[in-house]
This record gives structure tokens, sequence and C-alpha cells, in this order.
């Protein structure tokens, strides 16, 4: 070495605060909604009122049976709720674990984790920016049966004003807002599970476990709501206030459900979301 | 070569005390380390597969927590303040990580969001010019799941470089580089030194030491056995006489009644410590005592033998 490494001037002392704090946000949309991954979930709920309808179209019902499944034929508005509400139990859980598993196992699994800590991202940070990420692809993942229930219903079936559950008709524009209401309400449902799947992905370093783990939650979490006995701590449990969406096609919108079920899923979210925190800030990454 | 060893602590940008590392199940993988890197030096820190490098690393960058000790980054404490400190330090740990399925370009970018001072209209140009001082312009548009190690080895090193920093720490950088990707490592160290980064690099190349190193310090088992000057380290290295010669008894002898110490016997040569005499005088003698001479000589030990000295290692690892 030289000896000017001794006599070099230092670098100056940069005073440079942190102005772009939510650069880290953008990134971590680009990196769930960058991924192939994530845009086949998004064509296999796609998919969902597809199948439904297309299913409807060569039975050659008429419309007017049972449920919202038995009113598409009449009106192809109700195929988009019908695919929310049959996308519910399963389709738009497991899209969540998914994602929610994979978004911190997987950088840790990558080694990536370490990338961004020395950047440094700041543990909170960081962790608020996927659980952000995690919110959007659950509005997304709602949404896209939203559009493509839209597009399906409209292409196969006659469409017109809307007959609620409570006997009255509403215009058809309106009827695609509340079905679009739905949407956001059933994307809020899936949060606390989302919580969940952020707490565990935060646990290990495997993303698959992760993944597995929390949706072993959601099967244990759902037979707990299927058994009569232990009704009493049926209100506590993640799904059991899950259907409520349909309050939202009563004349006015009865939100009491709705109001509980959201309440409930912000109970898990924050609960978990700070096992997260806590877990996430104080963990040694290797 | 002027030495920095003056400093004061307060103006070196990288200082430990005690700093040590238990983990689960017990094993101590740092154990009680200080050290002092001076401003503007290239601090070489060395030691065998094992001997709490890496662990040492992770802790400095606040990405594991010290069972005991402290540290200190540009004068500031860690882990406390590393959103103040860490966007001023370039890092590389452990290899290479990036997200397989995106471009090197795109890798570059995510981690420069990650920090929350770089400034996002200028994160293109600076991820090009970071890409084209390691060599990778033209892969920079590839699939990172496309790059061979040593391209990926490149890309982790761009990383530490999408900003001037004052202080860069590296986990074996040239890792898996070809000889000529080494090299250009090498002058790219040299060249940020020359800016007045300090640079402070792990390695177990001893050539690396020799050539890009101004200071160097040696672990072993988790315990920080040495650390100096470069210039100190291989002034320290007494050389050695060396007589190559079929009169193996005869020599020896010779040079022991000349005060030649820790004799030793090969094959072939027989060597030992000439602190005094003049190095003529030994071959006078060996001559006058009919010792048949094949070859003759002073030789200074590696900075490789000296490491192997100090470390007291072979080839296994410890523990
Ligand atoms: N997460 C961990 N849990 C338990 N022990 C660990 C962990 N990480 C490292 N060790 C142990 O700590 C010791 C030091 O490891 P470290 O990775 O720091 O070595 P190193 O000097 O970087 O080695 P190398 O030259 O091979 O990179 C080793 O004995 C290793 O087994
Ligand atoms: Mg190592």
């Amino acid at each position: 070495m030289s000896p000017s490494s001794a006599v070099a001037e230092p670098v100056a002392p940069a005073a440079r605060p942190g102005r772009y704090p939510l650069a880290l946000f953008r990134s971590e949309l680009q990196l769930v909604f960058g991924r192939a991954r994530t845009w086949v979930l998004l064509a296999v709920l796609a998919g969902v009122p597809l199948l439904i309808g297309i299913a409807i179209k060569l039975s050659g019902s008429e419309g007017g049976g049972e449920g919202f499944i038995g009113q598409v034929a009449g009106n192809g508005l109700f195929l988009i709720v019908a695919s929310l509400g049959l996308s519910l139990p399963f389709f738009l859980p497991t899209a969540v674990t998914v994602i929610a598993g994979e978004s911190l196992a997987g950088e840790s699994s990558l080694g990536t984790l370490r990338n961004l800590l020395t950047a440094p991202a700041g543990r909170s940070r960081l962790l608020a920016a996927k659980m952000v990420a995690l919110i959007v692809f659950c509005l997304a993942a709602t949404l896209t049966i939203w559009l493509s229930g839209l597009i399906v219903g409209f292409a196969l079936f006659p469409v017109g004003d809307v007959l609620l559950l409570s006997g009255t008709t509403i215009p058809l524009g309106e009827g695609l807002l509340r079905a679009l209401g739905i949407a956001v309400v059933i994307a809020l449902s899936l949060l606390g599970l989302a919580g969940i799947g952020l707490f565990v992905s935060s646990l290990t370093s495997t993303p698959l476990a992760a993944m597995a783990a929390t949706f072993g939650t959601f099967i244990v979490l759902g037979i707990l709501t299927a058994i009569p006995q232990i009704d009493v701590i049926h209100p506590w449990l993640l799904m059991f206030r899950w259907t409520s969406f349909a309050d939202l096609l009563r004349d006015p919108p009865y939100w009491g459900a709705i109001g509980k079920n959201l309440l409930l899923q912000a109970g898990y979210l924050t609960v978990f979301y700070a096992a997260a925190w806590a877990r996430i800030t104080s963990r040694d990454i290797v | 070569m002027t030495q920095t060893q003056q400093q004061p602590a307060a103006g070196s940008p990288l200082v430990t005390r005690g700093l040590t590392k238990r983990f689960r199940g017990g094993q101590v993988a740092v154990d009680s380390v200080d050290l002092e890197v001076p401003a503007g030096s290239v601090f070489g820190f060395l030691g065998p597969n094992g001997s709490g490098k890496t662990t040492t690393i992770r802790m400095l960058l606040g990405l594991i927590a010290p069972t005991a000790g402290e540290v200190q980054l540009l004068g500031e404490p860690m882990p406390k303040a590393q959103l103040r400190v860490l966007p001023r330090v370039g890092a590389l740990v452990e290899g290479p990580a990036f997200y397989p399925f995106w471009s090197g370009q795109a890798n570059l970018l995510r981690f420069d969001a990650a920090d929350s001072t770089a400034d996002p209209r200028t994160r293109k140009a600076r991820a090009g010019e970071a890409l084209e001082r390691v060599g990778l312009s033209n892969a920079a548009g590839k699939k990172v799941r496309a790059y061979s190690l040593g391209m990926r080895q490149r890309l982790a090193i761009a990383v530490a470089l999408m900003q001037r920093r004052e202080l860069l720490v590296l986990d074996e950088p040239t890792n898996g580089l070809d000889p000529q990707g080494t090299r250009e490592v090498r002058h790219l160290i040299q060249d940020l030194a020359g800016d007045g980064t300090t640079i402070f690099t792990s390695t177990h190349l001893l050539a690396e030491v020799e050539q890009v190193c101004t200071h160097a310090a040696v672990m072993s088992r988790g315990k920080l056995i040495r650390q100096s000057s470069v210039a100190e380290l291989r002034a320290e290295l007494r050389p050695r006489l060396v007589v190559r010669t079929p009169d193996l008894g005869i020599a020896a002898e010779t040079l022991k009644s000349l005060g030649v110490t820790d004799l030793k016997t090969t094959d072939e040569t027989v060597e030992g410590d000439a602190v005094e005499l003049p190095i003529e005088k030994f071959a006078a003698a060996l001559v006058a005592a009919d010792v048949r001479i094949h070859g003759f000589g002073l030789e200074r030990p590696s900075l490789e033998e000296t490491f192997v000295a100090l470390t007291g290692e072979g080839f296994d690892v410890a523990q």
C-alpha cells in the first residue's frame, strides 16, 4: 500500500437524513407483484368466476335458484358476489398464506434479509413494508375476482337492476358498488390470517414451512369453528363472521356483524403483528 | 511506509471492546475481541475456517446481537445507531445473496431503495456505475439465476459500492473469483482506499494481505491473537539460515558451534536462526569443515508460515 492511504482526505461525513422512507414500500410491492408466482395466484382467482359462469351456463339454469349462485343466471352481477363468496373458504386463504409465508422466510432463505438490514432498511420499517404489501395483495386478490366476475357475468348472462336480500331493488350501478364493497370487506377479512402468516414467516427461514404452518393454523381454526360444543369461543375465532359480507346486500346495509368481523380481524392483526415485530427486532439474522 | 498507529481511538472508524458471541448451545464463536481499525487503513481480518470472522462481522453490522462487549462504527454505538451509521458503510456478509428471479440491476435497485437516505433520482445511474466498476455492465439485465458464482460475488461488491462509503466491511470479497477477477477486486480495494475509504476485509488468502493490506488481525478459535500493521508483522519474521548439503551431521555441528540456535535437520538441509555474525562467516566455516555445500542462503518465512505458526492449526477446523 502506498503511504497516501494514511494521508488521503477522509470522505466527508455526509449528513443525509432518511428522506425517502417510502422507497422501500414501493420496492416491496415490486417484489410481490413482480413475481410470476403472484400472477399465477391472481390468474387462478380470476378463473373462479369463469369456471362458475361456464358451469351455470352449461347447466341451462334460468335463475331464481337458491343463494347467490342461483341468481347468477338471472342477473350476471351475482356472479361477482357468488365468486367472492365461494373463493373465501379456500382459494383466497391459500393465496394469502402463500404470499404471507414467503414474506420474511423467503428473504431469510435467500439471504437477502441481511442485505436489506445492512442497507439499512430498519427492522420495524421492513416489517411494515411487508405488511403493507400483504394488505395490497389481499385487495388485489378480491378486486381481481370482482373484475373477472364483472366481465364474465356481463358476457354470459343478462344484467339489470339488483334485487336485494331485503326485497328492495337497486339500480345496476349501485349493485356494482355494493359488490365492490363486498370485495373490500372480504379483503379486510383476510387480514387476520395475513397477520398470522407474517408472524409464522418471521419464525423460520423456510418459506414452505411457514406456508404449511399458517395453513395448518387456518384449518384448525376452521375445525374449531365447526364444533358446536365449543360455541362459547366461536365469536373469538378468525372465520366466525366471515360470511357477514352478505349483509351489504340488504337495504340499508346491516353493519353490525361486518363491524364485529372487522374488529376481530384488527385484533388478530394487532396481536400477530406485534409478535412478528418482537421476533424480527430481536432475532439473530444469519 | 508511514504508519497510522497513533490514531486516537475516537478517530477510528471501527472499534470493538470485549466483543463476545456465545451461540445457543454454548459455543463461544467470538471471545472478547478488541479490534481497532485505523482510519484510512486496509485492514486484513485473517483466520482459518470457523475462527469467528463472519460472526464478528455480523455483530459489527448489527445483524446479530453480541453476548457481551460493544461495537463502535464511525464513532457511534452499534446496533443502536445503525440507521444513522449503516448508510455510510458498505457491507458484504458471508457470500452473495440475491433474488434469483430478478436481474442484477433490479437487485441493486432494491437494496438501494431499502436505504432511506439513498436518492431515488440517481439510483439507476449509481447502479450503472457500480456495475461498471465490478465489470458486470454486460450482464446487468441478466437474471441472477443465470449468474456464475464469480458474477454473483461481483454483484455483491457492487451493492457495497452503490454509494460513496466511509467504511467498507467485506467478508471474503474475492471468494469464487477467477484470477483476473481477484486482481480487479484488489485494484478496486486499492482505488477505494486511495479515495480515503477505510476497508475492513476478511480473508484466508495471505497473498491478499501481503499485497493490499496496511494492517492485519489474526483470529483463531474465536480469539484475536494478533493485531498490528503489516510492516510490523513482516519485520518480525526473522530470516533463517538454510544450508543444503549431503553432510548433514557435520554441518549441524559446525553451525551449532558458531552459535546458531533452533537447528532443524531435514533430508537435505540444515536450518536455524542466525542472529549474529555476517552470513559469509558461516559459509567460510562450513567450507573449512569440509561440508559439501549444494545451496546456502537466508530464507524469510512467508506470512503464510507465520500465520500457521500463530494459529497453530492444521487443516482440520477447530471445534
Ligand atoms: N448460527 C450459528 N449457530 C451456532 N454456531 C454458529 C452459528 N454461526 C456460526 N457458528 C459457529 O461459530 C464459529 C465461527 O463461525 P464463523 O462463520 O464466524 O467462522 P469464519 O471465521 O467466518 O469461517 P470461514 O472462514 O469458514 O468463513 C464456527 O465454529 C461455527 O460453527
Ligand atoms: Mg466466514
